[in-house]
């Protein structure tokens, strides 16, 4: 079922290609030879006896895209997604590696559940899978998971999820206690109290919709507390996900100031705004956590794409099953959409040839940096590198179609939408990912 | 004058909310009713204009003024209604709203008139439904026959829209009254100021292209229209204001504050009125008050938008 079988000592050269891999500072025409699993070399007219020979003319080569934040259902949410289904919507969009959430049910605080899920995201072999784990037990918000027997097992970040530690003190000593492992924790910066039983962002629309707002105070609020704590107890803060910008300003100032602090943001943040609650009709593709924010937050979101201060772009992928998400009001609709199909090609179209980033840039946010921040072999095609490839065609015309997700999940915002650019395939550990026939 | 010359200028098969409808067919609506007003006044008030019809009042949230003028409105025009109500059907029992959609389907009725505790569901009905549906208010978001009727009301006793001066005081950020009154009223050409406490008024109201005040007294000033709006007595348990008595001190309507008005002002209230809370009995029974009028118009106003909304079935089978 898995390409997997074929072996790993097998060689592939790419030929034809260019090649964008920012970590060298790449851009040129090469052909690319992978080798026993890694890369093996970059070149042009590379020869390699007996290896499999792949024509990529017109295509473009980079380092395995790396999605940061994904929620895959299993175990315990089966019904939305599973391993399976959300690995190959990866692979489908062009993702080599997930790094996957931790609000499964059980949620992943022990080691088990750790090597559980990486060794049947192995067994499957669409993508990899890097497991976070819970910052605290049960995500209950009092006691601290066992940060080092989590990690050791190879869970590559830690964090709460939707769930944001209100306890500063907690915070505090959870930054302190992870900084001997080396693992960012994930805070989602909200205070829920202020938030209280807002749907989406406080402003004109959701005056205008009588939808209750969450003022984006509530972010800049925590954003700011949680900085003072990293400033102090030292450790990796990643702010996940930044979409107001004024708490983007305060990450810039303390990025500015020397502090380890990183951030991402979502796609659905960077192209749509809380405009789309009312043009979709109250969809509940357009119902979010965070929601989506102003104009000038999306703005300001995009010069943080540009001047480095967002670090990563990631999906938040988090499918739902139909009968809870798409059948029922825009108020009581969980909130969270699909993101694993539909990055690639919007991200593309909408950010880089928009003009925004450039192509290097792109593939900084979406694998360079994940494999910096969360520690992980690739981000990068140097020589000795992990084989993971994407291979996008910036010309393949594409139209965001649910029905064909692979994905169990089909809520998006992007239904209909068109986009020049596409993931075409995935070298993953050496070998060409080989997607079953949808049935 | 006979309501069939207007249903030519209707085309829409729902009202789900002012926002969408332009100033003509705002017009079309309150001729429309203009010619029902005449039904209600006379002995036998019943027209067999939707006989063999059927309307479905479905309330997820109670209601006893709408869905009784609705209901009134519907037995006079010798419609069919069946009533559903939020407690004690399937429709408190965790059915999910497409599920209840499909339910709907299946027993194709002409109209379904809405109520809902969140906003967009009406318009969600809509989408998904052959039926006509009435927004007869969802959450905080519209309530567009109340804004008709209040439109109605107005121009009954003004005998014009534009140029006015309303003013509408008290809790504006829960009210779907007050969104559809905005869009009505800015539509056609008044000039709205909103009032009440801070907590009460969305921090964007200006957005919606209206003057916003916190003082009683200047949203007053020179009004041709008072709106009094119905404070949810609970919500000072949300710390949004801090008691009834400090509320009416502040913003109840007495009739020495309202001195400040236009010599002809009208005073109105969508009810039910707090009494001594937004508003003094002896302004809410004063002369200035057409509150009981907003509610015999409510009747005509209904049985317009039913009778619109009907006719664009009749051509379109």
């Amino acid at each position: 079922m898995s390409g997997k079988s074929t072996g790993d000592r097998r060689s592939v050269l790419l030929q034809g290609a260019r090649i964008v891999d920012p970590s060298q500072g790449l851009d040129e025409a090469a052909d690319l030879l992978l080798r026993d699993g890694s890369v093996a070399a970059i070149g042009s007219n590379l020869k390699a006896e007996g290896a499999e020979t792949v024509d990529v003319t017109g295509k473009v080569l980079v380092p395995g895209l790396i999605d940061g934040r994904a929620h895959l259902g299993e175990p315990g949410y089966e019904h939305r997604e599973t391993l399976d289904s959300g690995l190959q919507a990866a692979a489908a969009g062009g993702f080599t590696a997930v790094v996957a959430t931790a609000d499964t049910a059980p949620v992943v605080d022990q080691r088990a559940l750790v090597e559980m899920i990486t060794r049947q995201a192995d067994r499957l072999g669409w993508a990899r899978l890097y497991p976070t784990a819970t910052v605290t037990k049960g995500m209950a918000g009092s006691e601290l998971s066992e940060v080092g027997e989590l990690t050791a097992a190879g869970a590559v970040a830690l964090s709460d999820g939707e769930t944001p530690i209100a306890n500063a003190a907690l915070l505090r000593r959870a930054l302190m206690y992870a900084s001997h492992f080396g693992v960012p924790i994930l805070h989602r910066a909200a205070d829920l109290q202020l938030e209280s039983d807002g749907v989406m962002h406080e402003g004109h629309w959701s005056t205008r919709l009588g939808l209750p707002g969450s003022t984006s105070v509530s972010e800049r609020s925590i954003v700011a507390r949680d900085l003072f704590l990293a400033e102090e107890a030292g450790g990796r803060l990643h702010v996940a996900p930044v979409t107001v910008g004024g708490a983007l300003d305060q990450i810039r100032a303390a990025k500015e100031a020397g502090l380890q602090v990183s951030c991402d943001t979502t796609l659905h943040h960077l192209l749509l705004t809380d405009e789309a609650v009312h043009s979709s009709t109250f969809s509940t593709a357009t119902r979010v956590s965070p929601p989506l924010r102003s104009e000038q937050d999306v703005e300001a979101l995009k010069k943080g794409l540009q001047d480095g201060t967002i670090d990563m772009i990631v999906t938040d992928h988090r499918p739902f099953h139909a009968d809870e998400k798409e059948d029922v009001q825009f108020s009581v609709a969980p909130p969270g959409v699909v993101g694993l199909e539909t990055l690639v090609s919007l991200s593309l179209d909408r950010l880089v040839k928009a003009g925004i980033i450039d192509l290097a840039r792109w593939v900084e946010l979406l694998s360079c940096a994940p494999a910096r921040i969360f520690g992980l072999p690739g981000g990068s095609l140097e020589v000795g590198r992990p084989g993971d490839v994407t291979v996008l065609d910036l010309d393949a015309e594409v139209t965001v179609d649910p029905s064909t997700f692979r994905s169990q999940g089909r809520s998006t915002p992007f239904a209909g939408w068109t986009a020049t650019g596409a993931a075409v395939g995935t070298f993953v550990g050496g070998r060409r990912v080989d997607l079953p026939q949808r049935t | 004058m006979s309501p069939e010359r207007y249903a030519e200028s209707w085309t829409r098969k729902d009202l789900v909310g002012i926002a969408d409808l332009s100033p003509t067919e705002i017009g079309v609506i309150l001729d429309t009713a203009e010619s029902f007003v005449e039904v209600s006044q006379r002995q036998i008030k019943k027209v067999p204009t939707l006989r063999g019809r059927t309307v479905l009042n479905l309330f997820f949230e109670a209601s006893t003024r709408t869905r009784s003028s609705f209901e009134l409105a519907e037995k006079r025009l010798s419609a069919d209604s069946l009533n559903f109500s939020g407690s004690g059907s399937a429709l408190s029992k965790g059915e999910t709203l497409m599920d209840t959609a499909r339910n709907l389907e299946a027993m194709s009725p002409d109209l379904v008139v809405v109520r809902h505790q969140h906003p967009g569901v009406p318009h969600m009905l809509a989408k998904r439904l052959d039926s006509g549906i009435i927004n007869a208010g969802d959450g905080a978001h519209e309530h567009p026959t109340q804004a008709l009727l209040d439109a109605f009301t107005i121009r009954r006793a003004k005998g014009r829209l534009d140029g006015l001066r309303v003013a509408i005081i008290g809790d504006i950020e829960h009210s779907r009254v007050v969104r559809s009154n905005i869009h009505l009223l800015t539509k056609m050409g008044a000039e709205v100021v909103i009032a009440g406490p801070r907590t009460l008024v969305p921090l964007h109201g200006e957005s919606l292209g209206v003057e916003v005040t916190h003082d009683l007294d200047a949203a007053l000033e020179g009004a041709d229209v008072v709106m009094m709006l119905r404070v949810q007595l609970e919500r000072h348990q949300r710390a949004l204001f801090p008691s009834v008595r400090e509320y009416f001190r502040l913003f109840g309507l007495t009739e020495a504050r309202l001195k400040r008005a236009k010599d002809d002002v009208i005073v109105m209230h969508p009810g039910p009125m707090n009494r001594g809370v937004e508003i003094d009995s002896a302004v809410a029974d004063g002369p200035f008050s057409v509150i009981l009028d907003q509610v015999a118009n409510g009747v005509s106003v209904r049985m317009a938008v039913l009778f619109l909304l009907m006719a664009v079935r009749t051509e379109t089978p």
